[in-house]
């Protein structure tokens, strides 16, 4: 397996630059993730490596051999396309073999290879039936297989998920992931789904405006994201986001926003004070719906602020709920254990950790 | 209540009837009155109802015609050949031409042009090429110092012409209607055949063709069906010879019915063409429908699973 390296690869259409110049290692034998709203560059990125789209600039390293003039035949890779990219006028065996016979493999063990693949993916009653005889989680499969037969040892997938139904989805999640256990490849995984990226992936890139904007493993990510967009995008229900103003009183540093006061770490104090100095005081407040306590405060709890919210909208999940609470005007959700339904159009006081806020910069978005 | 029912059932007849009533007057009173005329032995200075009722001597008089019999395995000859040509022609040329080229839509629209020119222009415009002496191919071979070919005045050479003239003129037809199917295909599928190691050529013959193959086929039918009943271009060129070595079928029924005035003989033979081309239609429409038959029923064996 090759460790997979850009080297400050570019993509230009025409005059229009999606890709601006970007250096990303994908190290051996990792299941990569890369994530990001649509049009954020990642399928282009993908579609680079696989050989699909020309560089408009750089090289891509697979080690120390230089592979962005090599044909995608050549780089030995297997890819999973969004649409499956079946050929539909071949029945299921041949198209799992196709790769097979263009490299000549003897009959007998094209047959092996492709049972052997079928029978783990639980297809082997399909193999004399065309793609459009199957359902989608079917041809998802038979796509899978395809990719398998191969045995490369890089495996693209390209939103392969995305044109199934939710509960499918999440079983083919489920399998995928079983999937990465089995197998000791590199995998390259686009979706523009945040929870697929969490649960699949060792390592995961954000992406945004074809620009990188964060990598790192999922809890890297999660607990330390660089910028309001990566704390955005990262986690379910999203972040909720406060504007505020820094104030310094007693020696503690607070974010003053409309209809909360919230005091901040100490290590926020030592990092921010200088900015009230310099009248450089607006901030943007960050916190995780799941940081806020009604009254299951863990005990180790120093210096909690209390934040009163009003209820407009109570979603309940069974062992929790999910509330759309408002602050004065700007809204907010939290995520909180429940035994009972929470019950709409109240006022309910909830306390915050000063660990637990996140500070973004106003103007660049990053975390400070 | 009832009637109501039995209006609201009968109007979509109402707004056919006037279509229908077209298609019976210049349709159907046509054939009908070709198909009486083809039994008479009918001359053109007769009207019609003066002719004499001969049964089916139209009919087996051509089965024993050696003219006739020449003249329909010309038609044969001629319609296989351009249409093995054209399609061959026609889908390299969408194969070749089926990328993002700067100024695509200008090329396409000069690629149809030869389609677009009156048939009788394009035969007079072939003529003048093919001029024995000032003829722009003769000229260009002497100027070589070949010898010059008889290209309308020698029996084989006289159809190699005709058919050069009918291949300029129809494979643009092939070739747009293979260009079209070629940039429907699923972009998907050639790019996962490119990563699965198909090299240009083993993608043009495993996936490419395959998959166009239902509108080849049909687009192949059609012109075989037009090849057919070729006429003007032939008529311009050649008039049939020298000999009978280009008088397709429907050159030789003009000159039955003007030249030998023999309308009921020249109606017989526009029936055996008729008959002809039915059967390729009717292969053409039961190819149709088993590839519809065969798309229902993997609907339904994919709504089943």
């Amino acid at each position: 397996m090759p460790q997979i390296r850009f080297d400050q690869v570019t993509k230009s259409y025409g005059n229009t630059q999606v890709l601006p110049p970007f250096d990303l290692t994908l190290h051996n034998g990792e299941f990569t993730v890369l994530v990001g709203p649509s049009g954020c560059g990642k399928s282009t990125t993908l579609r680079m490596l696989a050989g699909l789209e020309v560089l408009s600039g750089g090289e891509i390293w697979f080690d120390d051999r230089p592979i962005s003039r090599v044909e995608p035949k050549d780089r030995d890779i297997a890819m999973v396309f969004q649409d499956y990219a079946l050929y539909p006028h071949m029945n299921i065996a041949k198209n799992m073999s196709f790769a097979l016979k263009l490299k000549r493999t003897p009959k007998k063990e094209i047959n092996q290879k492709v049972e052997q693949v079928a029978t783990m993916l639980g297809i082997e009653h399909l193999l004399s039936r065309k793609p459009g005889e199957l359902s989608g989680g079917q041809r998802q499969r038979v796509a899978m297989g395809r990719a398998l037969v191969r045995d490369a040892s890089t495996f693209l997938f390209d939103e392969p998920l995305s044109n199934l139904d939710a509960k499918l989805r999440n079983k083919m999640r489920t399998e995928l992931a079983e999937m990465r256990n089995l197998l000791d490849k590199n995998m390259v995984y686009v979706t523009h789904d945040q929870v697929e990226a969490m649960t699949l992936g060792d390592r995961i890139v954000v992406m945004a405006d074809g620009l990188i904007q964060q990598q790192g493993t999922p809890e890297e990510l999660f607990k330390t994201p660089n910028n309001k967009f990566v704390a955005g995008f990262i986690g379910s229900p999203n972040m909720n986001f406060l504007e505020a103003t820094l104030i310094e009183e007693a020696d503690n540093l607070y974010a003053k926003g409309k209809g909360f006061c919230l005091q901040l770490s100490a290590q926020h104090r030592a990092t921010l004070t200088s900015r009230i100095a310099q009248q450089d005081a607006d901030i943007t407040v960050g916190i995780r719906p799941s940081s806020f306590y009604l009254d299951n405060l863990p005990e180790s709890a120093n210096t909690p602020s209390e934040i009163s919210l009003y209820v407009v909208v109570s979603e309940y999940l069974g062992a929790q709920s999910v509330l759309l609470t408002r602050c004065e005007d700007q809204n907010l959700e939290i995520e909180m254990e429940s035994a009972s339904p929470v019950q709409n159009n109240q006022t309910l006081n909830f306390s915050v950790l000063p660990e637990d806020i996140m500070i973004f910069d106003n103007d660049t978005g990053n975390r400070l | 209540m009832q009637s109501s029912f039995n209006t609201n059932r009968l109007i979509p007849y109402f707004f056919l009837a006037p279509a229908l009533i077209i298609l019976g007057v210049a349709l159907l009173y046509p054939i009908g009155y070709m198909i009486y005329a083809s039994f008479l032995d009918w001359n053109p200075s007769q009207r019609i109802g003066e002719a004499d009722w001969v049964g089916l001597r139209n009919y087996t008089f051509l089965l024993h015609d050696a003219s006739f019999r020449e003249s329909f395995f010309v038609t044969l000859k001629f319609a296989s050949i351009v249409v093995i040509l054209e399609m061959i022609i026609g889908v390299g040329l969408a194969l070749l031409l089926d990328r993002n080229i700067r100024g695509m839509s200008a090329l396409r629209t000069i690629f149809i042009l030869p389609m677009m020119i009156a048939p009788i222009v394009v035969g007079l415009m072939w003529r003048y090429m093919y001029h024995p002496t000032v003829g722009i191919f003769n000229r260009t071979l002497k100027d070589w110092g070949f010898e010059a070919i008889p290209w309308l005045s020698d029996s084989w050479w006289s159809l190699v012409s005709v058919i050069i003239a009918d291949i300029w003129q129809w494979t643009p037809f092939i070739f747009i209607l293979s260009l079209a199917a070629l940039q429907s295909l699923p972009r998907s599928a050639l790019e996962a055949s490119r990563i699965d190691g198909a090299t240009g050529w083993q993608q043009i013959f495993y996936i490419k063709l395959p998959l166009m193959m239902p509108v080849l086929i049909v687009t192949a039918l059609l012109r075989l069906i037009d090849a057919f009943k070729v006429l003007e271009v032939i008529l311009v060129l050649t008039n049939g010879g020298p000999g009978l070595s280009t008088e397709i079928l429907s050159l030789r029924i003009s000159r039955t019915a003007s030249e030998f005035r023999e309308l009921g003989v020249a109606a017989a033979m526009s029936n055996y063409l008729l008959i002809l081309l039915f059967v390729l239609t009717v292969a053409m429409f039961l190819y149709n429908k088993v590839v519809e038959k065969h798309a229902i029923k993997q609907q339904a064996k994919t709504e089943e699973a």
